[in-house]
């Protein structure tokens, strides 16, 4: 089943009087439960691209369907909405709100959705064990180090029952060991739970793990490769 | 939850937040002291106004407060002030003869308004007897005893057991007079009044007039309380159509308006400390969203919609003015409650105070109501102080918002 489609996706920036292409004609299927790395050096269009299958930015021309939406035909606040429900975000840094504790955190997503508060707190405790966390759930962001905020992010991610989980870099400001474990934690739940991870990195680590690594360069994509497992 | 992370978010930076609600808490308390310290003087001025000068309401002949010639008199005191008597309201009841002329003692003479009272009704309507510094209250003199201000005094160079002459025409128009001896000197915190205002028996100077003892020039009633003064003054105005029935608001309009105006007063000074305090919950609302760009971009790109992103900015901005409101609102009353108690002494200003018949002990006093007027104040304060960094806020684009490097 594929989670998500795009066709002919291209982006110009019109910003100074030089247009820039930054994104030149992408065509894309990702299925259920794929373990994607996007790479590409700086100026390939790596961060844009992400921006488009995120909903944060709009395309010039193309499509991109998600889960059998349109998205770039969505207004600006069913965009939002449509974030809420279907994609999962981690971020590089910056990823939880200082002022909640871990469990809150996760929480706070699915309050945006509506879930109803017992029902958000039980499946909140469950995510944060399954990360690996269940003795820090009352924690604040502050007293928890790198490796195990990027933790609460992926638990957070994953709250709101997302169609795909997209990773920005989540790596960057990580040891090699805990690294090792998130991307170990991340594994896990893409084959146990058949999760879709999208990642834009440029750790060689994350690319070893990744089962299907798309370069792109000149804002297309220059290879695609899939490993056999 | 989003009301947590807003309260939360006020403690982020304590420093900061401490620095604008001390601001918050000090430009309130004292604004709330200052309305009470002039609600005191307002009120004192009043009771003065009521239990000196004015009493509730003032039954006279329809010509007298336009022309107060001795002749406009009412005629039948005993029925009407029987028919006074009847309204459930009335406390105490006074009728008085006034006639306005000259004074003279051995030294100098002036011009004063003689009140002829009957001394044991005067008493339950003003407090005139408590009022004495010197001498008694109509106890002591048998023959012609009169009661006078301290200025008054002070001016006729006059001591108890003075003589005082009063020269006056009779109702015949014959001029007539006659020797008072001073029996008490009094001392209010009007000295205008105190000036010019000197009290005999009734029954004496309606005697030196040849006046019926019937006929008077004023009827002073007090009420139970100010509450019941329109209604009262209604049900006077009709029983009594011959006459002219006044409340104190009409006869003294200068004390009204002061009291009136409280109100007004109130909105308008306390609009100003909080127009001034604006600008520093804006600036420290401010400088909270800027610093929180990152974080911002990520809540809006995991989903957090702008009326979302608005309300918690709107609720961190209303909670941070109301925590300083409600810490300057509660500093203001207790400053309030202690002076009320204590009150507070303007003795050094004394002359200009009681010039204009204010006393020179203020107790400071404050409705209740006021203090939710000006939480209601507060509220709407932080709803306006938000506007601008919520704007802010929302106008952050997360993808671009998530990579600024702060």
């Amino acid at each position: 089943m594929n989670v998500i489609e795009v066709k002919d996706l291209k982006k110009v920036y019109n910003s100074t009087e030089v247009k820039v292409n930054a994104l030149n004609g992408i065509d894309l299927t990702i299925e259920k439960g794929e373990f994607t790395a996007i790479v590409g050096p700086s100026g390939s269009g790596k961060t844009t691209f992400l921006n488009m299958l995120g909903g944060l930015d709009s395309p010039t021309s193309g499509d991109i369907n998600i889960g059998g939406t349109e998205i770039g035909k969505l207004s600006s606040s069913k965009l939002i909405d449509f974030r809420l429900q279907n994609i999962g975000f981690v971020f590089q840094a910056y990823n939880l709100i200082p002022v909640l504790t871990a469990l809150e955190n996760v929480e706070f997503i699915m309050q945006m959705q509506g879930v109803d508060k017992k029902q958000r707190q039980q499946r909140a405790k469950d995510l944060l064990i399954q990360v690996g966390l269940g003795d820090r759930i009352n924690s604040r962001p502050s007293k928890l180090s790198g490796g195990q905020q990027q933790r609460v992010a992926v638990a957070r991610a994953l709250a709101s029952k997302p169609t795909f989980v997209l990773a920005d870099e989540p790596t960057a400001n990580l040891d090699s060991k805990s690294t090792e474990n998130l991307l170990s934690m991340m594994e896990e739940l893409n084959k146990q739970e058949k999760i879709t991870f999208i990642f834009s990195t440029h750790d060689q680590r994350v690319v070893n793990k990744a089962h299907r690594v798309i370069t792109l360069e000149d804002g297309k994509i220059i290879s695609d490769d899939r490993k056999n497992e | 939850m989003i009301l947590a992370v807003a309260w939360r978010n006020i403690w982020r930076n304590k420093t900061r937040s401490l620095v604008i609600l001390i601001a918050i808490c000090l430009g309130l308390a004292s604004g709330i002291f200052y309305m009470a310290f002039y609600k005191g003087m307002v009120v004192q001025r009043i009771n003065t106004a009521i239990k000196t000068e004015a009493s509730h309401i003032q039954v006279h002949h329809k010509e007298y407060l336009n022309n107060p010639d001795k002749k406009f008199v009412i005629s039948n005191t005993d029925s009407t002030v029987q028919i006074i008597r009847s309204n459930e309201h009335v406390k105490a009841i006074s009728s008085r003869v006034i006639i306005n002329t000259m004074a003279q003692s051995a030294k100098t003479g002036t011009g004063v308004k003689i009140t002829g009272i009957n001394p044991e009704d005067e008493k339950q309507v003003t407090n005139l007897s408590t009022k004495l510094i010197e001498g008694t209250y109509f106890e002591e003199v048998k023959r012609n005893p009169i009661v006078i201000g301290e200025e008054l005094a002070n001016k006729l160079n006059v001591k108890l057991k003075s003589k005082v002459v009063v020269t006056l025409q009779d109702m015949q128009g014959n001029l007539t007079g006659a020797a008072f001896k001073v029996e008490g000197i009094f001392r209010t915190s009007n000295t205008a009044f105190d000036k010019a205002s000197v009290f005999v028996r009734k029954s004496d100077i309606s005697r030196i007039m040849q006046l019926d003892n019937q006929a008077s020039h004023e009827i002073a009633i007090l009420l139970d309380n100010n509450e019941n003064l329109a209604s009262t003054n209604t049900s006077l105005t009709e029983e009594l159509s011959t006459l002219d029935v006044k409340t104190w608001r009409e006869i003294m309009p200068e004390v009204s308006l002061v009291e009136s105006s409280f109100g007004i007063t109130m909105f308008v000074f306390i609009g100003i400390i909080l127009l001034a305090l604006l600008f520093g919950i804006i600036n420290t609302m401010l400088m909270a969203v800027l610093e929180r760009k990152k974080e911002l971009g990520m809540l809006m790109a995991v989903g957090l919609n702008k009326t979302r992103v608005f309300t918690m900015i709107l609720l961190e901005t209303v909670m941070l003015s109301l925590v300083g409101g409600l810490f300057g609102i509660a500093l203001g009353w207790l400053l309030t409650f202690y002076f009320g108690y204590q009150g507070i002494d303007l003795g050094t200003w004394s002359t200009a105070y009681e010039s204009m018949g204010f006393d020179t002990l203020v107790y400071t006093q404050l409705p209740f109501y006021v203090s939710m007027q000006i939480a209601l104040m507060v509220i709407v304060t932080g709803i306006i102080a938000a506007i601008y960094p919520a704007t802010k806020a929302l106008k952050l684009k997360p993808a671009e918002a998530i990579r600024i490097d702060l």
